[in-house]
């Protein structure tokens, strides 16, 4: 319950300020239009790469969301507050839970939009890859999360997440990466489901195990 | 007594290098497909069992210092990240050279290369984090926390890369298949043994460093606190 009431609190939050939904959905956009000037590609080599061109847009979007997780409690000491509230873990949980939703919402807006700047059809294998999105959106968030609070007081904090992040993602990537290419080319692959899985369980038990050594210093 | 575990171990290590290079280089026959620059698979392969080697010692000092918030286990994790990244970075370098002369490129991204270098990147980012936390406690933490998730990480990044990389042109392993000639394994293993002992010298330094930087930074607060 704990963990639901920070969720529906954050996301309160970004409801009313918008801050990290707009910088997100703007920042995915100006990527996706930069990548149609850095690649002149026909059709063929336009699938080849599509997911890993989505997959990027949705890694560097997500950054930026898991960024402000932890470090928007910092102002009025805020943070402390919560840590003497809720366990380190339902506090975490609830973090998480409120990245995931505004980073499907990201990916949600981007996709449709992707489709049309590059003429990729993907209504075609919606739950699919609406399964291989929220299987990878929670991986990213539950790292990210992690990370935000082990760098919400490093000096050089928005520089230092995405050093530490994106090496970490790389095999969650991997697998979702080569799932969608393979969806939007039309082939029903869901072979790195047990991956994204296997990736997802075991970053969430152990970063819900080490936050409380995260947040209680 | 740790200069002197540190000299012993250093000057055993160089010694036995120096005699495994010269079994390497002047003794053992020259491969018959490859010719002389196999002679790189001695430096290469040991360098990189001596880097999971202190990882994990990075790992076992981590999870100590998160039980125990004892200073010692820190520097120990941190002795072990440095060493074992120089030792990533060493096979890393020896596998581009063996590369530029076999394959004719200085690098493919082939598995287990994208697999190593991920391993130094996760490693570097441990490194480069840790100077930007002033407060000795904090820093210790996050850093624990770091290396157990990066050390968590490894194993499905190998899974990863090996389920989808098809492009896989890197020899196989040949202690695993037996594909090593009996005449290969003394210098081989040899060289082990030499990295592990010059490593540990090494790791011995460090934490020395990090002992008395630490009494350095508490004198330094004791005197803001005056």
């Amino acid at each position: 319950m704990a963990a639901l009431a920070i969720a529906g609190k954050d996301l309160r939050t970004e409801w009313r300020t918008r801050e990290s939904l707009n910088a997100s959905v703007s920042f995915a956009l100006v990527i996706l239009v930069l990548f149609s000037f850095a690649f002149d590609l026909d059709r063929e080599e336009r699938l080849a790469i599509s997911g890993g061109l989505l997959w990027l847009v949705y890694a560097f979007a997500g950054a930026l969301i898991v960024n402000r997780s932890f470090a928007r409690e910092l102002p009025n000491d805020c943070l402390e507050v919560l840590i003497s509230s809720v366990r380190g873990w339902a506090l975490f949980l609830g973090k998480t839970m409120a990245c995931f939703v505004l980073l499907l919402i990201v990916e949600l807006i981007s996709l449709p939009i992707f489709g049309l700047f590059y003429n990729i059809h993907w209504i075609g294998s919606i739950f699919s890859l609406l399964l291989v999105m929220a299987l990878s959106t929670w991986g990213i968030t539950v790292v990210g999360a992690a990370l935000s609070a082990v760098t919400v007081n490093v000096h050089l904090r928005e520089l230092m997440l995405p050093v530490l992040l994106y090496p970490l993602m790389i095999p969650l990537l991997i697998g979702a990466m080569e799932m969608t290419t393979g969806l939007l080319n039309g082939n029903a692959v869901l072979s790195d489901v047990r991956l994204l899985i296997v990736y997802d369980v075991m970053f969430t038990s152990i970063a819900m195990y080490l936050i409380e050594f995260i947040l209680v210093i | 007594m740790r200069d002197k575990t540190v000299y012993t171990l250093g000057i055993l290590g160089t010694l036995l290098l120096l005699y495994n290079f010269f079994q390497i280089f002047l003794v053992i026959p020259i491969d018959a497909l490859q010719g002389n620059i196999f002679r790189i698979i001695f430096i290469h392969v040991p360098a990189a069992f001596t880097a999971f080697c202190f990882y994990g010692v990075a790992v076992v000092g981590s999870i100590a210092f998160l039980m125990t918030k004892n200073f010692k286990w820190d520097s120990m994790a941190v002795s072990a990240v440095e060493v074992g990244t120089m030792f990533t970075l060493v096979n890393l370098a020896t596998g581009s050279i063996w590369g530029r002369v076999e394959w004719g490129i200085w690098w493919a991204w082939d598995a287990r290369m994208t697999s190593q270098l991920m391993c130094f990147l996760l490693y570097l980012g441990y490194l480069i984090m840790r100077p930007a936390i002033a407060e000795p406690q904090q820093r210790g933490v996050m850093s624990a926390v770091l290396a157990i998730f990066a050390a968590a990480d490894i194993p499905i990044v190998f899974m990863a890369i090996r389920l989808h990389n098809v492009r896989t042109q890197h020899p196989g392993p040949v202690l695993e298949t037996g594909t090593l000639a009996p005449v290969y394994l003394p210098p081989f293993f040899g060289d082990w043994v030499a990295f592990m002992l010059l490593a540990s010298a090494m790791m011995l330094v460090r934490l020395h460093q990090e002992s008395s930087s630490r009494e350095i930074d508490s004198l330094r607060r004791e005197l803001h606190a005056i």
